[in-house]
């Protein structure tokens, strides 16, 4: 199929019918701020962090289709600090205490923190009170990192066919669920092999026990800007190697 | 365990008079907190069981809608309307009367089960408020004796039917009539008519009078249709939205209540129209009351062969109507969440790219979604003409406009203006107390001020909704944007992150300055915040719901500025005293060293 051609800050970008503007940037090596996209499962366009301006209009670059001619600001100050508020929204809504979470350096949530310059919170906290959930023998799931990008929930349903994640609640009192009646995650069949497993970008679902076998220091962020290295695809919160 | 098998036959009997269909989940989970005044995690079980559904599904649905309760409610369920002009006419008065003689928290049963007392966003009811839902039914015009008198018949258990009949009259207060409530309608003219004419005919006549959607959006109808027609399928679905949720507006209740055949008709038309078969009301919960009248409406309707088999004689001319009831969430007023919301799930925009209903729907049929009031038009439309309509209004605004009005005037109620009425022409007809503002289609409206009142109700100017709320010049319009800012953080969906989170920081920020903590730095903050929220949202919820704070740091600065501490750029968004009162409570201590000066 013949090539086509977006430009994303005057840099032209190839792509093929079909592509989402993301999906053209990731293919190109140009890094579009994201949270709840995974280039392996639908897009769903809910963390808002990708917004770039197309001809002008701000639209979320997973869930727009490429076609030709758009002309795309995406690494602006304009928007970049409006996603830095994004970064801070997200980490007053929850609790991110960073140099306590076992996933630090090897987080999302807190490489794009760096890199689009968040140097505080800056809004109120909102200091919710979520209870841990460590009923399964090889996992923790800790819902005070939960930043609702449903890549568990997704990963879950369409690769495991397990359905194991789900959401409840509305507005600011939403939040993941587990599947099973007694809400644990001890009663379900989740296990180490499920993608739902290894999909978390932050340190909400943790692999037990393997938290601290790299020294944090020469974790992946902890090297390289997520904007040079992309995606974490550590198998659990604590690991130098990549799945 | 006999309690599980005697839930588990409720579960069962209720999913089977919903054919077992996920679809109705929330008429079925209507079904047994009718019962139970609760959902509880069993009852999630046995549904999910009972209807091949996940426990997180289930569980998802019951804890979206906020008229759907996971713990127990009292046996008499009250909430009052939480709405700006309520507030203005003594709501919480009466409201902190009503806790205090019942001794019950805001949101708590009481201990003995009786009574649970709360909030709720606007019933419809600004018009005759104060209001509250009793168990689903609407009292007007509460009062400190009406207070009383509630407070005495729940303490003797006095069933409802046997409370004052009076009280749960619903008045209709239309102030000004025109072309859609002011002439005479017979049932099946324009069926009558849109046969007559044929489909082609009757997108020619909606094209005439220029009718365009009422829902807020104003989209052409005759193009809805068209599109929607001309989409291949074997099926195809016509939808009323009747979640009329914007606080302030109740003009959709009138026509419900006393219109119904119009709506009903104009359906049926559409129905032919498009060759659908199959139709829902999407029936607000606030508005659970006329669902019994509703039903006699279609009953009738069917009984004289206006709905159901063979309409009018015509062979394969086949339309029903199903009457689907919403529970408590603002966001089902959009289309798409509203779909989501008739399949049985969470009312949430999910779905990327949007898609367009006329193409892909309710469970991805094409679907026609139209508001109430469009509905009712089309059946005038069709027994008066397109030519009629389309004399009245403006250029690109035909036709009339109901307006609910409320707040500072004499004569509040329903205003039927043809387009292109001014602001001020209406605050004039309906006897408005020197206003300084007023709100035009709700909180996610604009706020109009006094130089703006020879602005026009129209497309071309200012969108209505419906909703017109006045305020006179003795309010403080900051208590109507804390109002409006509590609002949307109740309403949001959750889904994306500047609408979920930003309308809670909108919150605090607005709460902060009305604690007299706040600095100009935080009037930046809510502009730069309204702006990601009107820039970076995933639907419209979010994208209008920092329009009210925008508008009134633009034209009302001095609300804010007045309450700002002066000379401080940047004040920390807490009372560091105040916070320390834990610690003290705990150590026992009230000295002057446990204090932190001023």
């Amino acid at each position: 199929m013949a090539q086509q051609i977006i430009t994303i800050d005057a840099q032209e970008v190839p792509f093929q019918e079909g592509q989402t503007i993301m999906d053209a940037a990731m293919s190109a090596g140009v890094y579009i701020p994201h949270l709840c996209h995974n280039p392996e499962f639908k897009p769903q366009g809910s963390c808002r962090l990708c917004t770039v301006e197309v001809n002008g209009k701000r639209m979320a670059a997973c869930t727009t289709k490429a076609i030709p001619g758009q002309e795309i600001q995406n690494n602006i100050s304009a928007l970049q600090e409006n996603r830095r508020a994004l970064i801070q929204m997200l980490f007053v809504e929850g609790n991110h205490i960073c140099p306590g979470c076992p996933k630090t350096g090897n987080c999302q949530l807190q490489a794009v923190a760096y890199y689009v310059g968040m140097l505080s919170s800056h809004y109120q906290h909102f200091y919710p009170y979520r209870e841990l959930d460590a009923s399964h023998p090889n996992y923790v799931v800790d819902f005070n990192r939960c930043i609702l990008c449903e890549l568990c929930v997704r990963a879950s349903r369409d690769v495991d066919g397990k359905n194991i994640f789900g959401i409840s609640g509305r507005g600011i009192k939403s939040h993941l669920v587990i599947n099973s009646t007694s809400g644990k995650l001890g009663d379900t069949d989740f296990n180490v092999d499920d993608r739902a497993a290894l999909v978390c970008p932050v340190g909400a679902i943790l692999r037990k026990r393997l938290r601290y076998t790299t020294p944090i220091g020469e974790r992946l962020y902890d090297q390289q800007p997520i904007n040079v290295v992309g995606d974490s695809t550590q198998p659990h919160a604590g690991a130098k190697k990549q799945w | 365990m006999t309690d599980r098998t005697q839930l588990k036959s409720v579960v069962q009997v209720v999913a089977k008079s919903y054919h077992n269909q996920a679809t109705h989940l929330l008429q079925m989970l209507w079904q047994v907190q009718h019962k139970y005044s609760y959902i509880s995690d069993e009852m999630i079980d046995l549904f999910a069981k009972e209807l091949n559904l996940d426990y997180a599904h289930v569980q998802g649905v019951a804890e979206f809608y906020s008229f759907f309760h996971r713990t127990p409610r009292g046996e008499y369920d009250i909430y009052f309307s939480d709405n700006i002009i309520e507030h203005m006419q003594g709501k919480q008065d009466l409201l902190d009367r009503l806790l205090t003689k019942l001794k019950v928290e805001l949101g708590q049963p009481r201990s003995d089960g009786k009574v649970t007392v709360d909030n709720t966003a606007c019933i419809g009811m600004s018009d005759q408020g104060p209001a509250m839902l009793v168990n689903g039914l609407t009292i007007p015009h509460l009062t400190p004796n009406k207070i009383d008198q509630i407070v005495e018949f729940v303490e003797q258990q006095k069933p409802l039917r046997e409370w004052p009949s009076e009280w749960f009259v619903v008045k209709e207060n239309i102030q000004r009539k025109h072309i859609l409530l002011g002439e005479n309608f017979e049932p099946g003219s324009a069926i009558q008519a849109m046969l007559n004419k044929g489909s082609d005919g009757t997108l020619r006549e909606m094209e005439v009078a220029g009718l365009r959607g009422c829902g807020g959006a104003g989209f052409p109808a005759h193009k809805k249709w068209q599109l929607c027609r001309d989409t291949a399928s074997d099926e195809r679905i016509v939808i009323c939205n009747a979640d009329e949720g914007e606080p302030g507006t109740f003009k959709d209740r009138i026509l419900l209540q006393s219109y119904a055949d119009l709506m009903f008709e104009g359906m049926t038309v559409c129905a032919n129209t498009i060759g659908a078969k199959k139709g829902f009301l999407y029936l607000r919960g606030e508005y659970r009351y006329l669902q019994k009248s509703l039903e006699v409406v279609l009953t009738k309707r069917r009984e004289a062969g206006l709905l159901g088999n063979h309409i009018l004689g015509q062979k394969g001319f086949d339309f029903d109507i199903e009457i689907h009831l919403g529970a408590g969430a603002y966001i089902c007023g959009a289309e798409l969440a509203l779909i989501e919301s008739l399949e049985g799930n969470r009312g949430i925009p999910r779905k990327h790219p949007p898609p367009y209903p006329v193409n892909a729907g309710y469970l991805n049929k094409p679907t026609v979604v139209n508001n109430v009031e469009t509905f009712a038009l089309v059946a005038k439309i069709m027994v008066y003409t397109g030519k009629r309509f389309a004399a009245l209004g403006t250029e690109h605004s035909k036709g009339t406009k109901l307006i609910s009005v409320s707040g500072d005037c004499d004569r509040p109620g329903i205003y039927e203006f043809p387009f292109g009425v001014t602001v001020r022409e209406v605050l004039e007809t309906c006897g408005a107390q020197n206003p300084q503002a007023v709100q035009n289609s709700g909180p996610a409206g604009v706020c109009i001020s006094e130089e703006e009142f020879d602005r026009k109700l129209c497309f071309e100017d200012l969108n209505s909704t419906g909703s017109f709320m006045v305020f006179g010049q003795q309010r403080d319009m900051f208590d109507v944007i804390r109002n409006f800012t509590q609002f949307f953080v109740h309403e949001s969906c959750g889904f994306c992150t500047p609408c979920r989170v930003g309308t809670s920081v909108m919150k605090n920020l607005v709460d902060k300055v009305h604690s007299g903590h706040g600095t100009k730095a935080d009037l930046q903050d809510m502009e730069n915040l309204s702006h990601i929220m009107k820039t970076m949202s995933n639907c419209g919820l979010g994208l209008t719901a920092s329009n009210a704070v925008a508008d009134t740091l633009k034209k009302f600065p001095q609300i804010y500025e007045q309450r700002l501490q002066a000379e401080v750029s940047l004040a920390p968004s807490f009372d560091l005293d105040a916070a320390l009162e834990a610690a003290r409570q705990i150590t026992h201590r009230d000295d002057e060293k446990a204090h932190i000066a001023a």
